[in-house]
């Protein structure tokens, strides 16, 4: 081995060792500044949380060591950070509909591969929680979405009711208790850094269920002191739909000895949803559905430690009634079409993590949607099957006191089965992405 | 090269005998489970350095901004014992302090860690002093059973609470507001606060009366609070946590007239 060669190993050894250094994590700034704690306290890597990062959360945003009120804040502490995510990302579809002759929609389409990329920002959360007094907590997180500014979540949860940690409550916007949490996903793409489980709609499906998505109501939820067993109860239902849905979570885990903590539960939402609207000339009025139809969803999940690796696996099963299925107003039942049924389907995702340390950590994902029924005949028995898979890693340069800072790659792809606008072959597309995920 | 062999051979030897002398400060024992000082840095490191410092000595990044400071692991005194004043603590001290927590601190209760984890950091943690390699903790103490409290046993305790000068620093009515809760320090100088005894939420080490028990016998190491194992008798430790027991409720009573 030559001198240079002897040079360029030596540098690649220090940049790897520089990479996977196991200095610790610090971080999360609105809590880690009231506690002194290091994110790596409550996040596996940030933004997942671990067993006491978990416990935490479901405490009301509280240790209890006697230190929670906020007289005990330090006068300069304010509880807000903000998250953004710079990057350059390229997204391609390799049978997107494109005309034949740029300009001239009359001269037909052809399926052809269109790839776009560029520099690009994320949402830019905000994020303000904490405790207002002992035992009561709260959360307000607007975020920033192209100009447009909307809430993601404002709630707040009366903790440790009637001196019990099994009873809390919870009224506002709120992400649903998920079993794996959309909120926390360790991907960032377009095509990897959703859950499509939580959010499929059945094609010609007209009903929205989105488990993914935070919801206004209330939740009733409550954990043993070391977490291991949880559940919630939340009843949701957004002004002025009228229709209310439930959702309920349960989760038990447990110790296995040199592989760490085991995590699995069951989940199930269960509502309805109009298939109609009372109208003002012709015009839906809000509020004012009609035809209520039925519908659920509902599944098991586990989350698996080895060590340094560990994998989140999740079941869903689905299905929707008739009308909603087939996007026909239940008061004419003579326009469903013939043979028609409510659609269901399974579906699923697993999703591995390997912590090397707090600083860094390797993702892979592979998930799943397959039609076990379409709403009607005329519908391809594939159409809507998805798979989609993701690889990325997040390396965390640079955390501290007051920020946390994630270089983050991450390749994805996803094919929908038979979706191909003009050939109804499988539409596929994909995701590359690099960037700096932080917050302040 | 024989020779180079055999002092390779020495030098072999002589290292698995250190690692063996050294091996019981990298375990820790806990009832069946073995603590692991190995692992135990990665978890300190995740959990523990931001406080404690990554030399164990109180001296994390956020030690300045906490109140009492971080305990100083290497000294090797702590608050939290079964065992006499001046003792060592036993694995299960740590393991059940890491457990809890420590109430009224920035330490919090790490019950949610993994069993094995908490066993491991009770191992690392005796790696920072060299006492745990040159001394072994002395038994614990021992706590009778506990009488059932009265109006007398309370009355006796009340009694001890003067006769001891206890409100010299939690005050009359056991607020932690005595005359001397200002002037007072712990072991490394920094001002520390006497324990409220009226919060009601729980003692320092724990939230039983055998935990009030334990912390008047073994007293807080490192702390203006003292031992009052020889100064006492059991019987009058137990009137002296029975009257202890009222003061949450009186100091209430007060409060709402």
């Amino acid at each position: 081995m030559g001198t240079g060669s002897i040079k360029r190993a030596s540098a690649w050894l220090l940049l790897i060792v520089a990479f996977v250094s196991s200095r610790p994590a610090f971080a999360i700034p609105a809590f880690a500044r009231k506690y002194g704690l290091p994110c790596s306290a409550c996040h596996a890597t940030w933004p997942l949380l671990n067993n006491f990062g978990q416990t935490f959360k479901d405490n009301g945003y509280q240790l209890g060591n006697g230190r929670d009120a906020p007289i005990y804040q330090q006068p300069d502490y304010w509880p807000i950070t903000f998250r953004v995510l710079p990057q350059w990302h390229r997204e391609s579809n390799d049978r997107a509909a494109v005309d034949k002759i740029a300009g001239n929609a009359s001269a037909g389409q052809v399926e052809t591969s269109v790839a776009t990329s560029g520099f690009d920002t994320s949402s830019i959360d905000i994020l303000t929680g904490g405790t207002l007094a002992n035992n009561i907590s709260f959360l307000v997180q607007p975020f920033i979405n192209n100009g447009s500014s909307s809430i993601s979540q404002a709630w707040l949860r009366l903790d440790n009711l009637a001196r019990s940690r099994w009873l809390n409550l919870k009224l506002g916007k709120f992400e649903l208790d998920e079993p794996i949490s959309q909120e926390r996903t360790l991907l960032s793409s377009n095509t990897g850094g959703t859950y499509y489980n939580y959010f499929f709609t059945p094609p010609g499906d007209s009903n929205f269920a989105g488990l993914g998505a935070n919801q206004l109501g209330v939740e009733v939820s409550g954990h043993s002191e070391n977490d291991y067993t949880r559940y919630s109860v939340a009843l949701l239902g957004s002004f002025p739909t009228q229709t209310y849905n439930a959702y309920a979570n349960v989760t038990q885990s447990f110790e296995l000895p040199k592989l760490g903590l085991q995590r699995f539960g069951a989940y199930g939402y269960l509502g309805e949803a109009p298939t109609y609207f009372q109208t003002s000339g012709g015009a839906p009025i809000p509020g004012a559905g009609l035809g209520n139809r039925s519908f659920y969803r509902a599944g098991a999940y586990g989350i698996w430690y080895a060590g340094k690796f560990d994998f989140d696996t999740f079941f869903l099963h689905g299905q929707d009634n008739v009308f909603l299925g087939n996007s026909i107003p239940a008061n004419q039942p003579s326009a469903l079409p013939l043979g028609a049924v409510g659609p269901a389907w399974n579906g699923g995702f697993i999703e591995a993590h390997y912590t090397y340390n707090p600083r860094f950590v390797v993702i892979g994902k592979y998930e799943l949607i397959r039609m076990s029924r379409q709403a009607n005949p005329g519908i391809r028995n594939n159409l809507g099957n998805l798979d989609t898979w993701a690889v990325g890693y997040r390396w965390y340069p640079i955390m501290n006191t007051r920020a946390g800072l994630a270089w983050v790659q991450e390749y994805s792809r996803i094919i929908n089965a038979g979706a191909a606008p003009l050939s109804g072959r499988d539409d596929i597309g994909s995701s590359l992405l690099m960037g700096f995920d932080f917050d302040f | 090269m024989r020779l180079v062999a055999n002092k390779t051979n020495i030098a072999m030897g002589l290292i698995i005998l250190l690692s063996g002398l050294t091996s019981y400060a990298q375990e820790s024992h806990i009832g069946n489970l073995v603590g692991n000082a190995k692992h135990g840095k990665a978890l300190y490191q995740r959990y523990c350095i931001f406080c404690h410092g990554p030399e164990g000595d109180g001296n994390g990044q956020s030690a300045p901004y906490l109140d009492p400071k971080p305990r100083d692991f290497t000294k090797a005194t702590f608050k939290c014992r079964s065992t006499p004043s001046g003792s060592l603590p036993l694995d299960s001290d740590l393991y059940d302090t890491i457990t809890r927590g420590v109430h009224a601190s920035g330490m919090p209760s790490w019950r949610p860690l993994l069993r094995q984890e908490r066993a491991d950091l009770v191992a690392y943690i005796k790696t920072f002093s060299p006492r745990f390699h040159e001394e072994k903790p002395d038994p614990p103490i021992q706590i009778p059973p506990e009488p059932s409290t009265s109006p007398e046993s309370v009355k006796r305790g009340g009694q001890i609470f003067q006769s001891m000068n206890c409100a010299l620093c939690h005050g009359k009515e056991g607020r932690g507001n005595g005359p001397s809760a200002a002037t007072l320090t712990d072991t490394r100088g920094y001002p520390i606060r006497p324990f409220d005894l009226t919060s009601g939420t729980s003692s320092k080490c724990g939230n039983s009366d055998e935990g009030f028990f334990r912390d008047l016998s073994t007293g807080l190491d490192g702390t203006p609070m003292p031992s009052f194992a020889s100064a006492l008798k059991p019987d009058q430790i137990w009137d002296l946590v029975h009257y202890i027991a009222t003061l949450p409720a009186a100091a209430k009573l007060a409060d709402s007239r």
